[in-house]
């Protein structure tokens, strides 16, 4: 137990959320979590120490969201996690009925992202989980893109009673930034192209992404762990009276797209979404590296979708 | 608020003054059959079973109906509004834009109504997943009806499955046979929920006495199951000795 109660905080985004159980139910005797498998392996402490609270359906995942709708009718605080296509994709009129149409919450951890499992192939592969989450009324939608930010967004709304979906991915950056649902200047426009010159919004783990990617471009940088909903405030005041605006995410190019043209509606605006394309299945297994590079999400990709947008 | 509750009846019979009721909301009811099928097994629970309070609907002691068969309402909410948990002039205008009364329940909405229900196979689960988290902590007992028809959905079998697991002895399910599924259930509705550790009984909806009996059952270690026929009550003794597929 030394080792484990010294050992330093995991790196790895779903490592940590598994490590975090533990200490979670011990602080929210509210909270129980929800399993279809998946996960169970890597919670033994959590199980051990919780009896009753880690509830594990099996593989049945309309069960699943089911469970956990009627688990927040009992008062309960339900944190349902497995990969993100069997999380929202398969139980998807579960998400909306059991959870939306009766009006509770619960937090759902995604693990897998777009193409974490890309030896996996297409199964296990949610591109559009975000776009599908955002469509139902009363959602919050985390992408964090480092540890430290999956553990504090977990303690924050294991404390509260909204909709929550907690995307990880095996994608994440090398430090943490503030997870306050606000947009944030990461690199300002001294020498950029000023104060309201082009802006590219990095999304979670695509920031360091999109700062390799744009180091020799005149633009700056924000950030939001948070895009749905959209600080719409925080990107008006941020991409100025003329935008010239990118929007990089690590899921389906487009998702958002709705929100952000309303935050500029009151504005001449030219925006390009950068993301996981849609039109095509990429048929192929690797690497997530490669299936970034296939889909044009890697530093070089996103560096040509940016250059050429800003002409 | 004034209750139109009857002053006096007999345990599993339907007071005349309930059917009333049903009937003021039937003039726009789109599935009346599904409605009255479900009438005497709600009447039961309401009059007999449940543990619920008119005026604290939210109680969290409550025993909790789930009502999934959401497209045949009509019965609950006249039952409901029998038992004073809303104005029964609230029946008369079911369905209208201002009305909290729709063809499919919204538990946003109306007291006493515990789940929005409408797309079939959805109570089920939920009832699993509120048993879970009363279990233990609360002495509700929680009773979820569905259709035999609405047992074709596949998320029915993955929550008998997992309550039969669980064990979950606050749990009633009551299947309402009204011999509408499409592709028959060989062997038997029962048998199904049985194979997967649950208490099964059969009843009849007719039968008050019987209904009152198996509605009351409980074992504190595994889930139960009612089913409940609503054909009629055989008035003549068959010549012929039914196949086992009609007796059951």
């Amino acid at each position: 137990m030394t080792a484990l109660a010294t050992a330093a905080p995991a790196l790895d985004l779903r490592t940590r959320f598994y490590d975090e159980l533990d200490p979670l139910l011990d602080a929210y005797p509210d909270v129980d979590v929800v399993l279809a498998v998946i996960g169970s392996g890597y919670m033994g402490r959590a199980i051990e120490r919780h009896p009753g609270r880690v509830i594990d359906v099996g593989i049945r995942e309309q069960a699943l969201i089911g469970v956990a709708g009627g688990l927040a009718l009992a008062g309960r605080r339900p944190i349902v996690h497995t990969f993100a296509s069997f999380l929202v994709e398969r139980p998807y009129e579960q998400v909306k009925l059991d959870l939306g149409h009766q009006d509770v919450g619960a937090v759902l951890v995604s693990a897998g992202a777009s193409y974490d499992v890309s030896a996996g192939g297409r199964t296990h592969q949610a591109p559009a989980d975000v776009a599908l989450i955002s469509a139902l009324p009363g959602w919050t939608v985390h992408v964090p893109g480092h540890a430290d930010e999956v553990a504090e967004l977990l303690h924050r709304e294991a404390a509260g009673t909204g909709r929550v979906y907690l995307r990880l991915s095996g994608q994440r950056n090398s430090r943490p930034h503030p997870v306050d649902g606000r947009l944030h200047l990461v690199r300002d426009g001294a020498g950029a192209g000023g104060e309201h010159g082009p802006l590219v919004v990095a999304v979670g783990p695509m920031l360091e992404t999109v700062l390799v990617a744009t180091a020799d471009l005149p633009v700056r940088v924000a950030w939001t762990a948070t895009p749905h909903p959209l600080d719409a405030e925080g990107l008006r005041a941020l991409a100025g009276p003329a935008p010239v605006l990118a929007v990089v995410t690590p899921y389906l190019e487009g998702t958002g797209a709705g929100e952000v043209a309303a935050a500029l509606v009151d504005r001449p605006s030219r925006v390009l979404h950068v993301g996981v394309p849609g039109e095509t299945e990429l048929r192929r297994y690797g690497t997530p590296r490669d299936h970034a590079a296939a889909h044009g999400l890697d530093a070089a990709g996103v560096r040509r979708r940016v250059a050429a947008f800003l002409g | 608020m004034t209750t139109t509750t009857p002053t006096t009846t007999v345990p599993g019979v339907v007071p005349q003054q309930v059917r009333d009721l049903v009937a003021r909301v039937t003039g726009d009811e789109k599935h009346d059959p599904s409605a009255h099928s479900t009438l005497e097994v709600v009447w039961t629970l309401y009059d007999q079973v449940l543990r619920v309070d008119p005026d604290r609907p939210d109680d969290p002691g409550r025993d909790r109906f789930l009502l999934s068969k959401g497209h045949g309402p009509a019965s609950t909410y006249a039952v409901l509004a029998a038992k004073g948990f809303f104005p029964a002039a609230w029946l008369d205008d079911v369905a209208s834009f201002d009305s909290p009364l729709g063809h499919h329940p919204d538990r946003t909405l109306v007291p006493g109504i515990e789940i929005g229900s409408g797309s079939l196979g959805h109570g089920l689960p939920l009832a699993v997943g509120l048993a879970i988290g009363l279990r233990g902590r609360s002495p509700a007992r929680v009773v979820v009806l569905v259709g035999d028809a609405e047992l074709d959905e596949g998320s029915n079998a993955e929550a008998i499955q997992v309550a039969g697991r669980f064990g979950l002895g606050n749990l009633t399910c009551v299947v309402v046979d009204n011999h509408s599924d499409s592709l028959g259930w060989p062997g038997g509705i029962a048998t199904r929920f049985a194979g997967e550790g649950w208490s099964a009984a059969e009843t009849r909806a007719h039968d008050g006495p019987g209904l009152v009996t198996a509605l009351r059952r409980a074992e504190p270690d595994r889930p139960t199951v009612v089913v409940v026929d609503t054909s009629p009550a055989p008035t003549i003794t068959p010549t012929i000795t039914p196949t086992s597929k009609e007796a059951a």
